[in-house]
């Protein structure tokens, strides 16, 4: 009797434990990939939004070409990237993704810059509405990004550490990527645009 | 050395963010802009929508939100308070730093239709914005939350009070409580008290594991199982004490009802 009731206690534990953070990583990994959907759900809608925001400046700017292009070139890019779950896995198809948006963001930015020289454009209500749709999807992006780099945060801890990561490793769970700066030079300068009306 | 300076600074650039006041008022005013009656007046009103709607509004006014900007300070703030109810995610912040001369509308996933950024932009250029110029901050928030309630109205959501179903183990623990009484009480009277004991605790372990209660409350479900079987059914008052304790949801005080954010919303100046 003493025997079996042994035997049992290890059954039970062995069920408690669940084998060194399987579940973790189950659980992690999932996690990870909803924040990434959520990035790249709110990135396409950013890129949903450029075609309709080139339009209206072309009708007050034709000649700042160079921005238009700019901004179409680096929506083109994005928009010719595959992006699925598998992104997570492969660090430099992550980089690549991250550079096409990165560029956009910068086109875009330049875009709005330019677009403060034509006192009717910002006067137009198209205009204005869409500045206002896509500032709110770039704090979209903001929010996404700092919720998947922080769920990434967790994952790559539990695959890292001890004893979880003889688990990862037997499993084949590697650390994801995760965002980084993009242009730290940039970053470094004081920027000089601003979506506010200056009054 | 160098992970002492590490953690001075991190200390250090924490310690520059604006902190997040706890939620216990719709309206939070951090700078004693509106007076007592005004503020009482917009709580009643707030409060009298979330019984009839169920969405929650918050108003907060603070001196500054520096060096964050409103967006990613507004953002915290509804993390922390989590306003709006769990799964229909039906909260709005409207946040006023005063100093910066900034406000945003911050909105909940669930009112994202009902209040497009589009909308929440016109809210702040053209409900508050206008006043605020003028001083008057208690018009351009007490017309703000007017027509964000109106906005919400039109919105199809479930009713106030209704419960979502959902098997989450606080729900569940009552009836595993009782459940493992039971159990526990006929294997205590088959295998003796250890065995029986041990039976159970394994059982309600695994079904607070299933249940989703992570390895550590299984644990400790199972061993406190496992303890009230090995004693008898004489702990049973006490158990029904803490049963009772997880079942109650607390009125009183406002505090946030679980709702998420996803960065919708618009922010502005005047």
């Amino acid at each position: 009797m003493q025997k079996f009731t042994l035997k049992l206690m290890v059954v039970l534990l062995l069920l408690n434990l669940s084998g060194c953070g399987y579940n973790t990583f189950q659980a992690l990994d999932e996690e990870s990939k909803a924040s990434w959907s959520e990035v790249l759900n709110q990135y396409q809608r950013r890129a949903d939004l450029v075609p309709n925001l080139v339009n209206v400046v072309k009708g007050y700017a034709l000649h700042e070409k160079e921005v238009l292009t700019q901004v179409a070139d680096a929506r083109s890019r994005v928009g010719s990237i595959q992006v699925t779950a598998e992104v997570l896995n492969d660090p430099e198809a992550f980089a690549k993704f991250q550079a096409a948006q990165g560029q956009l963001t910068s086109a875009l930015s330049r875009l709005l810059a330019v677009s403060e020289n034509y006192p009717n454009l910002k006067a137009d209500q198209g205009f204005r509405d869409l500045q206002a749709q896509l500032e709110g999807t770039e704090n979209r992006i903001t929010v996404a990004r700092n919720r998947y780099i922080a769920t990434i945060k967790d994952y790559n801890i539990a695959v890292r550490s001890f004893p979880n990561n003889l688990t990862a490793m037997a499993l084949g769970y590697k650390a994801k990527p995760t965002f980084t700066v993009e242009n730290e030079k940039a970053i470094s300068v004081a920027p000089t645009v601003s979506f506010e009306d200056k009054k | 050395m160098l992970l002492f300076i590490l953690i001075t600074v991190a200390f250090s650039a924490q310690a520059e963010l604006v902190a997040i006041p706890p939620l216990t008022n719709q309206i939070t005013d951090l700078t004693q802009t509106l007076t007592a009656e005004q503020s009482a007046q917009l709580s009643e009103k707030l409060a009298a929508f979330e019984g009839q709607k169920g969405s929650q509004i918050a108003v907060l006014i603070v001196p500054s939100t520096q060096p964050e900007d409103i967006a990613q300070y507004s953002i915290r703030v509804v993390e922390a308070w989590k306003i709006g109810r769990e799964k229909q995610d039906d909260g709005v912040l409207i946040l006023v730093a005063k100093n910066d001369k900034k406000m945003r509308i911050e909105v909940g996933y669930g009112l994202e239709g009902a209040i497009p950024d589009l909308i929440a932009k016109q809210i702040i250029s053209e409900v508050m914005s206008p006043s605020f110029k003028q001083g008057d901050f208690y018009g351009g928030i007490n017309n703000a939350i007017d027509t964000i309630l109106k906005l919400i109205d039109g919105e199809q959501l479930s009713a106030p009070l209704e419960q979502n179903a959902s098997t989450n183990l606080e729900n569940m623990l009552p009836l595993l409580l009782i459940g493992g009484l039971v159990f526990g009480g006929i294997l205590r009277s088959i295998f003796g008290e250890f065995l029986g004991g041990t039976f159970t605790g394994g059982a309600i372990g695994f079904l607070a594991w299933i249940l989703g209660g992570g390895i550590l409350m299984a644990i400790v479900f199972g061993v406190i199982a496992f303890l009230v079987t090995l004693a008898g059914i004489g702990g049973i008052g006490q158990l029904g004490g803490l049963g009772a304790g997880f079942g109650g949801r607390g009125s009183g005080p406002f505090s946030g009802g679980g709702g998420g954010f996803g960065g919708g919303g618009a922010s502005g100046g005047w």
